[in-house]
């Protein structure tokens, strides 16, 4: 077990999270961050979506790294990654076809995903099976909660709701209050995102 | 940890934590100087022989690779379809239900409720629509197809036995925006064209989405979803467009009277029995 979590694979599990987090860091995954996140519901599966399929996709990577030529690798990341998805979204089709029609949505939003990308060609193509494991769930998870922040304070202030119940009292719609009808706009979520990394950045000075 | 380096003037290679601004040895300058990548993971097959940088290796991988991953998507793909096709026509007879106001079913309960239910596919110059039984009376649901912002919308929209006013409606899409033109697939936004009117006053077919919170006729209009006015439009068109294809079928009713109604829903039938015989 030690050995499974020494120091160096705990930081590739954690280091995504905070200091060295995908979106907030290394602003990678924006594009994705923009058009799912005016809810809560979509923010959350499309986080653990790209968590799962980061960590298998590093995880076949890094298992055929030695063999990869140098010239084609992106290639072979983005043949991997695609085939990963299809297969995976075509098995939810066949046992679980209701989740599959709420994921479909996602499948190509997935596979253009620049932090796995980024992750295959950054970490996987130098790294073992297990810490590449490791570094696919850490960065999945850096990625997933910031989306959940701004999906939820979008969907709080652009819908008066939060995973769809109702939070803002009807009393204070009687008295005038508004939704915010801006954040159900991407380019709120780009200021959004924008004051996350602000936030994120002045409470670690030294990162 | 310590990388090293080789200058392209003396030809000497030496270590350093970072790339140097000029070669310790000859003092040339930085651009002289490259980066030796160090021989650890990738050099590892070179030691058994092969070169994964050659031109052969390069195409014979890619060539391997494109062969497995064909050879397993075909696999997966065709080993499934037998599911995947059952799973699609039971879906697609939810959403028949699903327009119908019946809803909360799963599995085989579908399949149980939908021959209960629909008791004749009719057709349109060409175009399936449905009759079904409700409880007792009679509906007809209209199946309609269009264009959102990114792809295809399709929807079932089921009219009262009189064909005047819309008992319910469910719409899909194929590739909508999440938590935007998506919401059309909520029953929320399906649940508004219920009981509202299929044609104005001059007898066309004007049962449409407009603007959220624009709405001035509410005999006629649906308030679309706030934020995804491409996705709304498309409904909007999907809507008047598809129930303008069967429009033989809905203005014959009301103009002509019950009694013609049953001659329209007769003829339609024989014409797919003929088609069955045939």
């Amino acid at each position: 077990m030690s050995k499974l979590f020494s120091a160096e694979n705990r930081e590739a599990l954690t280091g995504p999270l905070n200091l060295n987090n995908p979106v907030t860091v290394q602003v990678l995954g924006i594009c994705s961050a923009l058009a799912v996140t005016s809810q809560l519901a979509p923010a959350i599966v499309m986080g653990l979506s790209v968590t799962v399929i980061t960590a298998f996709a590093n995880v076949i990577i890094s298992l055929l790294r030695n063999t990869i030529p140098n010239r084609i690798r992106i290639i072979v990341q983005l043949v991997v990654v695609a085939a990963l998805v299809t297969i995976v979204s075509q098995l939810l089709k066949a046992f679980v076809y209701d989740v599959s029609v709420q994921l479909s949505v996602y499948v190509g939003l997935i596979i253009t995903n620049c932090i796995l990308m980024g992750r295959l060609e950054a970490f996987a193509m130098q790294s073992a099976p297990w810490p590449s494991f490791l570094d696919g769930i850490g960065n999945g998870l850096g990625y997933a909660w910031v989306l959940v922040a701004v999906g939820f304070v979008r969907e709080l202030f652009g819908f008066g709701t939060l995973l769809g119940f109702q939070i803002v009292p009807q009393a204070l719609y009687d008295m005038g209050y508004m939704n915010n009808g801006m954040m159900v706009m991407p380019a709120m979520s780009l200021i959004i995102v924008g004051c996350v990394i602000w936030a994120h950045r002045s409470l670690n000075k030294e990162a | 940890m310590a990388k090293k380096f080789k200058c392209n003037i003396c030809g000497q290679t030496f270590e350093a934590d970072s790339m140097p601004d000029k070669c310790p040895i000859c003092m040339a300058d930085a651009s002289n100087i490259e980066e030796v990548v160090e021989a650890g993971a990738q050099s590892a097959p070179a030691k058994k022989g092969i070169d994964t940088n050659s031109n052969v290796y390069t195409i014979l991988y890619a060539a391997v690779m494109v062969v497995v991953v064909a050879f397993l998507l075909a696999f997966v793909s065709s080993s499934l379809k037998e599911i995947q096709d059952a799973n699609v026509l039971r879906d697609t007879k939810n959403q028949i239900l699903t327009s119908l106001n019946i809803e909360g079913l799963s599995g085989e309960a579908v399949d149980a409720k939908y021959s209960e239910v629909i008791v004749d596919t009719l057709d349109c110059n060409g175009n399936k629509y449905y009759q079904a039984s409700v409880e007792g009376a009679t509906k007809y649901v209209f199946p309609v197809k269009g264009r959102g912002l990114w792809g295809g919308l399709w929807g079932y929209i089921s009219l009262d036995e009189d064909k005047l006013h819309a008992y319910g409606a469910y719409f899909g899409h194929e590739s909508e925006t999440a938590g935007l033109g998506a919401r059309i697939n909520e029953r929320g936004f399906q649940q508004q064209f219920q009981g509202k009117s299929v044609m104005n006053a001059e007898g066309n077919i004007a049962l449409t989405v407009v603007k959220a919170g624009a709405v001035q006729n509410e005999d006629l209009e649906v308030d679309g979803v706030t934020g995804a006015t491409l996705t709304s439009n498309g409904v909007a068109n999907m809507v008047t467009d598809g129930l303008n294809v069967y429009r033989d079928v809905i203005m014959a009713a009301p103009a002509a009277g019950m009694a013609v109604e049953a001659e329209v829903a007769a003829e339609p039938a024989d014409s797919v029995n003929n088609g069955e015989t045939n």
